[in-house]
């Protein structure tokens, strides 16, 4: 009895069965390793591309100008410069005309394109900054245009790294941080673009969606699962938010369009409308997550709630929602992530816009960091390539703190029960 | 009459003997008639009258299935949250007419506590699980009042010397009998004048079933309690007035002892000499 027992768990049949089982275990286990790694290589390689190829954008090569401002035909008096109106007369003056002319007398007839649009502003900064340097000869670091500054970095055309060696011979030409980059809008001059613009359109944008769709998207998941009766028109109600959630962007672009700027008159390009576009297509998502997160919170607590004597709403506000909040927020996160990365529906309301300026409130005209990228991808200019690249650098880790911070509030409302 | 007076001021303790001649003059704190349970079609219920005295403890028993916790989540209206439930027949508290349109179902709960099978406090501190249904009834002006009913309920409770120290600490990382009787403290802190318990000990290990135990005894007389439960022989130690379901009927209720002594039915003989259930 015993024996034909052991033989049966001992039996060839057996054996091979059990090999069997282990030999899947070991494909599958295989197989998932290779799709952890081939993402993992994805990602690498996209991190490492944007990277190398970004990195340029956020440095920029400068070259010392001595400029003879007793030549230079600016008409500026150093006891005007003063106040707060300094800026503006300053501005007034044709810097760009001194500029190529010191450039000219410095480095040959070539050199008059040497140096970027941003050089301007430098200059202004520093006459604002020093009136006094307007009755002598001054030396001055500035930002070489994107021509110069790509020959510097190896890539350029003959003619420009004939300069970019003259240049050197003389020990006139340095590498610094572009902080330009990250504090100016959008120009036409790839060397003298900044990325600060889109950013804080970004920033205002998201902050109209978020102020908008979370509220809203948590008071209707609340609504939908606590409190409205189960009948013909909340489920359609249900079918319907479900399918919100899989509509295309770019209608809710043209949705955006229709109401927002042609029946609500709001600004053209502006945060609030973009901001607004995208909240409608945050919302479902945010409704969805809230109801998952909202069921999944267990029915014993609303007993213990009720049975002490609390009323549906105080169980609601008391128990159900902060037990259902790191939920709330995961789906928040996923759906703003997803909102703060959107491209198409802002293009239908008109942030694709040349916006020199950065905004300085959600009604000025705006573009946001992606459509940025867009635009950017889009510009022929050879400088334009390190920007876009340095742009999507910029974005990918506004998305990072973005997400941290949303992680950081779901780790702190998360609760065992 | 406020809170503290009913806490400070307790009825006396009745015992099972003198209560017999006592009652027979009192109404019954609640009692019902003809109450019949429905979720959707299936009847889980079928024509129980009961009458459940202020000064005693009824335990409900039968098998699985029969309606006993069905039956007790009638008396504080805890069937409204099952939409597809319907309750027939009247269950009156006091002579009030328990889903009548001048009872509010928020005070009938608060009037009528519930301990629940599986303990369920909730996730906040122990402070905050049993200070919760005295602040959402407004039951203390101070937070020096709140604290004292805390503390009461806690001592009544039998856990304030486990707790006192941590009372800022998670109710969730107590253990499973310390869950309980916080879930009962968390009960009588809005001073209830019925508790339902339904199947308090099932989730417990013997030791904690017996504190539970012992703590319902030294409750008795000061709230009617009404207990669900599998074990008969608890239904044996704590109460004095037991009611046997079976398939949604009310087989038979009386006196405890006569119940396991000496039943009139057949069935509830079978039941409690281990023939089924």
């Amino acid at each position: 009895m015993s024996s034909s027992t052991s033989s049966r768990w001992t039996d060839r049949e057996m054996t091979k069965r059990v090999r069997r089982r282990y030999r899947s275990e070991r494909i599958f286990r295989g197989i998932g390793f290779a799709a952890i790694s081939l993402s993992v290589l994805f990602l690498a390689f996209l991190l490492w591309n944007m990277a190398s190829k970004g990195i340029g954008g956020f440095s920029q090569y400068e070259a010392a100008l001595p400029i003879d401002f007793s030549k230079s035909d600016l008409f500026l008096d150093p006891a005007t410069i003063k106040g707060p109106d300094a800026r503006t007369t300053v501005a007034g003056a044709d810097l760009s005309t001194a500029i190529s002319k010191a450039a000219e007398a410095a480095y040959g007839p070539d050199a008059d394109r040497m140096f970027s649009d941003a050089a301007v502003d430098r200059l202004t900064d520093a006459i604002v900054a020093n009136p006094d340097m307007l009755t002598g000869t001054s030396t001055l670091w500035l930002p070489v245009s994107s021509k110069v500054d790509i020959a510097a970095k190896g890539k350029g055309d003959p003619a420009a790294e004939k300069m970019v060696s003259a240049l050197e011979q003389k020990h006139a030409l340095k590498r610094v941080f572009n902080t330009h980059f990250l504090t100016s809008a959008d120009a036409t001059d790839s060397s003298a673009v900044g990325v600060w613009g889109a950013l804080k359109g970004s920033f205002y944008t998201i902050l109209v969606t978020i102020l908008l769709s979370f509220p809203i998207g948590v008071l209707a998941a609340v609504y939908l699962e606590e409190f409205a009766p189960r009948n013909h028109w909340t489920d359609a109600i249900e079918v319907s938010i479900n399918n919100l959630a899989a509509v295309p962007s770019i209608i809710f672009g043209l949705l955006g369009l229709a109401v927002f700027l042609d029946v609500m008159n709001l600004p053209r390009s502006a945060p609030i409308v973009g901001g607004l576009t995208l909240a409608l297509m945050t919302f479902p998502v945010i409704v969805i997550a809230g109801r998952n997160a909202i069921k999944s919170v267990p029915p014993s607590i609303r007993d213990a709630a009720l049975g002490v004597g609390a009323s549906k709403m105080q169980v609601t506000f008391h128990h159900v929602l902060p037990l259902a909040l790191p939920g709330i927020l995961t789906g928040t996160i996923i759906g703003v992530a997803r909102a703060l990365g959107e491209t198409a529906p802002l293009l239908m309301i008109g942030m694709r816009a040349f916006v020199a300026a950065p905004p300085s409130g959600i009604n000025d005209p705006a573009t946001v960091l992606p459509v940025q990228i867009f635009l950017w991808s889009d510009e022929v200019g050879r400088g334009f390539i390190e920007k876009t690249s340095a742009a999507i650098i910029v974005l990918l880790l506004f998305m990072l703190l973005m997400n941290g911070v949303a992680i950081y509030l779901r780790n702190r409302f998360e609760r065992r029960w | 009459m406020t809170p503290n007076e009913t806490i400070t001021a307790p009825k006396p303790k009745a015992r099972e003997e003198s209560a017999t001649a006592e009652s027979t003059s009192r109404l019954p704190k609640m009692s019902a008639r003809d109450v019949s349970v429905f979720y959707g079609d299936k009847q889980a219920l079928k024509n129980v009258s009961i009458e459940i005295r202020e000064d005693r403890v009824t335990a409900f028993i039968g098998p699985s299935g029969c309606g006993k916790s069905t039956f007790l989540r009638c008396l504080n209206r805890m069937n409204d949250t099952i939409p597809s439930a319907r309750v027939t027949g009247t269950i009156e508290l006091d002579g009030e007419d328990v889903n009548g349109s001048a009872m509010d179902v928020v005070q009938l709960r608060a009037r009528v506590g519930m301990v629940f099978q599986k303990p369920n406090p909730f996730p906040k501190s122990i402070f905050e699980n049993v200070a919760y249904g005295p602040r959402i009834h407004g039951l203390a002006n101070s937070k020096n009042d709140l604290e004292q009913i805390v503390e009461k309920s806690l001592k009544r409770a039998g856990l304030w010397d486990e707790v006192k120290d941590r009372l800022e600490e998670s109710g969730t990382a107590l253990s499973g009998g310390q869950q309980q009787r916080l879930c009962i403290a968390r009960a009588i802190a809005v001073d209830p004048e019925v508790i339902l318990m339904d199947e308090p000990c099932s989730a417990l290990d013997p030791i904690a079933t017996a504190k539970i135990e012992e703590l319902i005894r030294e409750l008795r007389g000061r709230y009617a309690i009404a207990i669900v439960t599998h074990n008969m022989q608890q239904a044996a130690r704590v109460s004095e007035r037991t009611a046997f379901f079976h398939l949604g009927e009310l087989v038979e209720y009386g006196k405890t002892s006569e119940i396991f002594t000496n039943p009139r039915q057949q069935r509830t003989q079978d039941y409690i000499t281990g023939r089924y259930g």
